[in-house]
Parts: structure tokens; C-alpha cells; sequence
């Protein structure tokens, strides 16, 4: 069975149908990237996974390890294994992040009936994370992305998702707004978490993080579907070429 | 002359008789206060000042002004206990000293703590010009009603230079009629037809000396579900270079009225910091009127208002600069839940000649229902030169954005409100500086969101 199952997925924000007819089969293990021009849907497709409010689903399905992913509220999803990294996380100020991560991290555990852990253990993980993630004890000192360079913003998601150990993380346009510095350290933290029992989707705009998380899938996303679906030789073709040439061979309104 | 409708609240306060002090000049202003209120009666909301706090149904009640069984009230002395605060403690049950259960022994220098009904007694001519104020606004029904009744309350002074470390607890605690200690019965006075119905009145006035510093915390609790009118009136008085920490932690019963005043004025290069915590009570009304009166004089205000259930707490701040480079800063934070309502007025005031001044005022709610309504009025009058002014009010609800965030973590869509209410509220308790206590009141305002 594969863990990710969508099937002609349409969907519709403030009544504009951004998804349409939608098809992608994820497996345990696998790194997919999925990529297009501004519009195409491509942050559409990963706040309808998560069960962000105001995306409406009008037609197809998502099965998520035989699960009717999309009647699960946001925090089930999350408690089921699926994680978003934002394109723009949400500074939340007056709510420390190791308290609001440990506060994460205890409801998913309760849901799974884990047990909970205590702020000292906790602390003990988070620290042990800190370390392979490479990222400074400082942060966690802090309210929730305040103040945050947007570096630091998309290092403290990579951070949750390595503390919250997902099995489908969704990563949206995290590379976006990195310098290339930060860019190494936010695909060294994903490859470190790459796992047989773990998938990934990559939204990205760019080619060049797939320099450093290599995907065994490729697919472009134009006009709300999946018209191209490669290895990773796809994404260098698009870097070369753009998203032009897709568009042309996939005009819109075509039949899926 | 228009008489005004006769109303069951004032008749049956003005029912009883006037506590008798001997006391020559007491009596007298007791009776013209008195005398003032049944001419004026009770505002209604074409007063400015009572807009929006409706006393309609409030007027329609009857209470039983005094409560004679004070001294026998049962009172679990444990739950008076605060978290940080360890200093001496004066308890007030339904309005009166209770010796029983406050500590006042082996008191710091510098510090006279003393029940008012006994430093009238010792001495009462120190207190006259406090007790012998004749309140002439038409919204000061209630400050009458207190001169003319109140027996008890605190007297307070700290001496010029003392500094008074362990905080000063004073605890008013509401308890119920029918809940006498056994082996006291009620006294035959109190069986009335509404004898559960209880109006009590405190009066407190605090001076710090020159250089005097203090930490000050005013508890209001209550045991059971008492249907109470209560009053407390405050004037505190700040000389010379004196600081005052306070904190206010009111945590009534849902059933009680408490219509709170404080005057405080503030002499050069004083400072009073205050924090406030309104959490309990039916029709809760407080009036902050501060005076800076002397040049470089500073207040700070902090407060949060969390009214639920059917519950109306009002808030009304009057500060005027009067002096050279007075600062005041206000920050106050509203969450109104279910069908209650909260009233937030910010009146700032700088005087001619209060050249140099920096006022700052914020008010931000939060509405957690769409029955929950809160109104806020921030207000700004500049008479003087150079001066630094700024205030700002918004009423919203919780950010989805962020509620969004949290639940793709895994935090139920409670748990997500409540944390953001939360951090929400304690942005403004943040700089209390007893962390014990401040905890504590983060823990009581936890308990009160929410939980559906």
C-alpha cells in the first residue's frame, strides 16, 4: 500500500479552482519534489494536505496509509504523521517555542497513546536534536518565530519536524528567501532525516535545493495537475528550458 | 426639583441606620453623603461615566446595607494564601477587620497597618480629611453610599525612607449569609426577607512617606455563592521619590457586585506600579483616578479584564498630568467569552503647564464569542507643551493564521486557543516582578478561559 494516494484532486479557494484533477502516489522512502510556476496550485496542494481552513475540496481524494486523509482536522493529521513546513511561518508571540513544541509534541504522543513526556525529558531530546540538526539553543529560548531572521524561521521548521519525527513531511517552498548557506544547513536537516519509513514532498520554485536533497521523483505542477513526472534529470531540463516550454505542451483547460 | 424614581437598591441601603462613631465630624459627613445619595440615586447611562455599565437591573435589588454577623462568618483561612506573598496579612470579611485571621504581628519598621475601625478609635483626627470628603460628581453614587457606611477597611503608612520588602497583603473576602460559623447563629437583625442579600463597604487609605517603598497585594475572594453589593474606596498617597508595587487579584463569586475606587496621587519623582487582575464577580466596576501632581512623578498600569458567563466588568482610568515631565504608561488587555461584556475607558489628561509629560495608553481585547461584546474608549486631552502622547485601542478576535499553526503541529484546536489567550493576557503581567505571584495569576486566568 502506499502511504500517499491523491486522486483527482480539485479544489477551490474563495471560489477560484486552483486543483484540478490532481493525481500523485507517494511511498515510504521516497523523496518527491514537486515543482511549477507561481499559480500553479503548488502551495494549494500542501495546505489542503495539512487541512488549512478555506481550501475547499470539490471533488477526488486523498488516502493517507488507508486513511480518508482529508475528514481528519489539522491536528489529527498532525497526530497521524503529516507535517507542513510553512513557506511562512507564523511568528506567535508570547508563547515560548520549546513550551509550544513540547505542547506539539505531548498531543501527538497522547493521541498515538505514548506516553508523555516530561519538560526535562523533553529537554533532553530537544537537545540531542539541536546537536544533529546543527542549530543554536538560542531559538528555543524564544517566543515562537519572533523575530526571526527568515533563515531562522525555516531552520526552527526543519527543527519541529526533526523533534516531531513525521512520516510525510511536506515541505513548502522552504528553500525560498535562503541564502545558500542557510540553504546547505536547511537540506543537510532534511537528508539527516530521510528514512526508509518517511516521505517527503518538496513545493519548490527552484532547482537548486534538489542540489542538495537529491528526490527520486520529479513533477511539475501547471495549471492545478501533474503534467510531467520525471527523475531528478526533469528538474534540471526545467532549469534549462523554464516553465514555458511545459505550459506550451500542456495548455490549459486540456483534458487530464 | 425632579425627585428621582425611588429604586429597591437605594431604599433598602438607606433602611438601615448610620453606623454611629461619636465622632462629631465622621458623623456629620456620613450624613451628608448619605443625604447625597438618596437626593441623587444611582446614574443612569446618559451619565458619561456609566455609558456603558447599566445598573438597571442592579437598582431593582434589595440588600441589607451592613452585615451584622461579620465577626462569625466561617472563613477557610487556607484559601487566603497567595503564592510570593509573605508578608503581613489584614483580612476583611463582608467589609470588617478580622482579627482571627489576619497576622499583623512583629511588623517591619516603618510600617502602621491598621484596621480603620481601630485607628479611629486611637486617633481619628489624621483620618478626617480622607473620611470627611463630600463626592459632588453625578456618577459617584456608590463613593456616597461608602463615606456614608463603611466601618472598616485599612489604614496604612509606611514612614519616610522604609523600605517594605515582603508584600502587604490585604484580603476582602465576601462570604455568605447563611454560612455563620456553627454555634453563631445569625443575629435576629439579619432575618429579613432578602437577609442572604448583603451590602458592605470598605475604605482604605494608604500614604507612603518620602523615599518609602512598598509592596502592596489586594485580594478579592469569597466563599460560596454570596449575592453581595460590595464597595471599596482607596486614596493612596505617594510623597517625594516614594514607589509603590500593587497588585489586584479580584477573583470573586459570579453572584457578587463590586464597584471598586481608587484616588491616587502621586508627589514628585514618585512611582506607583500597578497590576491588575479582573476575573470574577457579576457587575464589577473599578475607577482609577491618579493625580500626578509632582514633577517627574511615574504610573505604570497593567491589567487584564477575562469576563465569562453573563459576567460585565468596566474599567475606567483617569490619569492627569499636572506636573513637568510626569509619565504614565497604561496597558490593559480584555478577553470577553459567552454573552459578558467588558468597558475599558482610558482618560488621559495633561494639564497647562505639565510641559514635558509622555502619556501612553494600549488597550487590545479579544472576543472569544460572538455574544461577547467589549467596548473601549481610549481618551486624550493636551493642555501643555512638548509633550509625548500616544494611545491606541483594537478589538479582535484570535488570529487564524496562528491558530492554524498550532494545530499542524498536533495541539487540539482548544488547546491552541487557550494558549494564545493566554500569551495574549500575560503579555501585559509579564513584568510583575514577583514570579511566584505572577505565576499564580497566569494559573487563575488559565482556569477561567474557556474550556469548550
Amino acid at each position: 500500500m502506499s502511504m500517499l494516494n491523491i486522486e483527482n484532486l480539485h479544489a477551490r479557494v474563495e471560489g477560484k479552482e486552483i486543483l484540478k484533477g490532481l493525481n500523485l502516489t507517494v511511498n515510504a522512502g521516497e523523496v518527491h519534489a514537486i515543482m511549477g510556476p507561481n499559480g500553479a496550485g503548488k502551495s494549494t496542494l500542501g495546505n489542503v494536505l495539512s487541512g488549512r481552513e478555506g481550501y475547499e475540496v470539490t471533488a477526488g481524494s486523498v488516502t493517507y496509509n488507508g486513511i480518508d486523509l482529508l475528514a481528519l482536522a489539522p491536528e489529527a493529521r498532525a497526530a497521524a504523521g503529516v507535517f507542513l513546513a510553512f513557506q511562512y511561518p507564523v511568528e506567535i508571540s508570547g508563547v515560548n517555542n520549546t513550551y509550544f513544541l513540547r505542547a506539539a509534541f505531548n498531543a501527538q504522543r497522547k493521541v498515538r497513546g505514548d506516553k508523555e513526556l516530561d519538560s526535562m525529558q523533553f529537554l533532553k531530546l530537544v537537545r540531542e536534536k539541536l546537536k544533529v540538526m546543527q542549530i543554536s539553543d538560542e531559538l528555543l529560548h524564544r517566543a515562537v518565530n519572533e523575530g526571526f531572521s527568515g533563515g531562522e524561521k525555516k531552520r526552527n521548521e526543519i527543527f519541529q519536524m526533526a523533534v516531531l519525527e513525521p512520516q510525510l513531511a511536506i515541505l513548502d517552498e522552504t528553500d525560498s528567501g535562503l541564502d545558500i548557506d542557510a540553504l546547505k544547513q536547511v537540506a543537510q536537516g532534511v537528508n539527516t532525516l530521510r528514512s526508509p519509513e518517511r516521505a517527503f514532498l518538496m513545493i519548490t520554485h527552484y532547482q537548486r535545493l534538489l542540489d542538495y536533497v537529491v528526490p527520486d521523483f520529479v513533477h511539475v505542477l501547471a495549471d492545478g495537475r501533474i503534467v510531467e513526472s520525471g527523475d531528478k534529470s526533469l528538474a534540471l531540463k526545467l532549469e534549462a528550458e523554464g516553465y514555458a516550454g511545459i505550459a506550451e505542451s500542456h495548455p490549459a483547460g486540456a483534458a487530464a | 426639583m425632579n425627585q428621582p424614581a425611588s429604586l429597591p437598591l437605594v431604599d433598602a441601603l438607606l433602611q438601615s441606620p448610620l453606623p454611629a462613631s461619636g465622632i462629631g465630624w465622621l458623623d456629620t459627613a456620613r450624613q451628608e453623603n448619605r443625604a447625597a445619595f438618596a437626593a441623587s440615586g444611582l446614574p443612569d447611562t446618559r451619565v458619561e461615566a456609566w455609558k456603558y455599565t447599566a445598573l438597571r437591573a442592579l437598582s431593582q435589588r434589595r440588600f441589607v446595607n451592613g452585615d451584622a454577623a461579620a465577626q462569625t462568618r466561617e472563613v477557610d483561612a487556607t484559601a487566603l494564601a497567595l503564592p510570593g506573598v509573605d508578608g503581613p496579612r489584614l483580612v476583611f470579611v463582608n467589609g470588617q477587620f478580622r482579627a482571627d485571621l489576619s497576622s499583623v504581628d512583629a511588623l517591619p519598621n516603618g510600617l502602621t497597618l491598621q484596621p480603620l475601625s481601630q485607628a479611629l478609635q486611637v486617633d481619628a483626627e489624621p483620618l478626617r480629611f480622607a473620611l470627611s470628603r463630600y463626592y459632588r460628581e453625578a456618577g459617584d453614587a456608590f463613593a456616597r453610599i461608602n463615606a456614608a457606611s463603611a466601618v472598616d477597611g485599612v489604614v496604612l503608612r509606611v514612614a519616610a525612607n522604609a523600605k517594605i520588602v515582603s508584600p502587604v497583603q490585604l484580603v476582602f473576602f465576601g462570604a455568605s449569609a447563611d454560612a455563620a460559623a456553627a454555634g453563631h447563629p445569625a443575629p435576629a437583625a439579619i432575618a429579613h426577607p432578602y437577609a442572604s442579600d448583603l451590602a458592605w463597604h470598605a475604605r482604605n487609605i494608604i500614604e507612603l512617606g518620602e523615599h518609602a517603598e512598598l509592596s502592596l497585594v489586594e485580594q478579592h475572594i469569597g466563599s460560596g455563592e454570596p449575592s453581595q453589593l460590595a464597595t471599596l474606596v482607596s486614596d493612596i498617597e505617594l510623597r517625594e521619590g516614594a514607589v509603590l508595587h500593587y497588585t489586584v487579584v479580584q477573583n470573586v463569586s459570579s453572584a457578587t457586585s463590586l464597584i471598586r475606587r481608587s484616588n491616587v496621587r502621586l508627589h514628585a519623582r514618585s512611582q506607583a506600579i500597578l497590576h491588575v487582575l479582573e476575573l470574577g464577580g457579576a457587575l464589577v466596576r473599578h475607577d482609577l483616578q491618579a493625580e500626578l501632581i509632582g514633577d517627574d512623578a511615574q504610573l505604570d498600569t497593567r491589567g487584564v479584564f477575562m469576563p465569562h458567563g453573563r459576567q460585565h466588568i468596566d474599567t475606567q482610568l483617569a490619569i492627569r498630568h499636572q506636573a513637568l515631565n510626569t509619565r504614565s504608561s497604561s496597558n490593559w488587555r480584555g478577553v470577553a467569552s459567552d454573552r459578558a461584556s467588558g468597558v475599558f475607558r482610558g482618560a488621559m489628561v495633561v494639564a497647562p503647564g505639565a510641559d514635558g509629560s509622555d502619556a501612553s495608553l494600549s488597550n487590545k481585547n479579544l472576543l472569544l464569542s460572538p455574544n461577547a461584546e467589549i467596548d473601549t474608549k481610549p481618551e486624550l486631552e493636551i493642555y501643555a507643551d512638548e509633550v509625548k502622547a500616544a494611545h491606541g485601542a483594537t478589538v479582535g478576535q484570535l488570529d487564524e493564521r496562528s491558530l492554524f499553526y498550532l494545530r499542524s503541529r498536533g495541539i487540539p484546536l482548544n488547546d491552541a486557543r487557550a494558549l494564545l489567550t493566554t500569551a495574549f493576557c500575560r503579555a501585559v503581567l509579564d513584568d510583575l516582578p514577583n514570579e511566584a505571584l505572577r505565576e499564580h495569576l497566569s494559573e487563575l486566568l488559565i482556569a477561567q478561559l474557556p474550556k469548550t
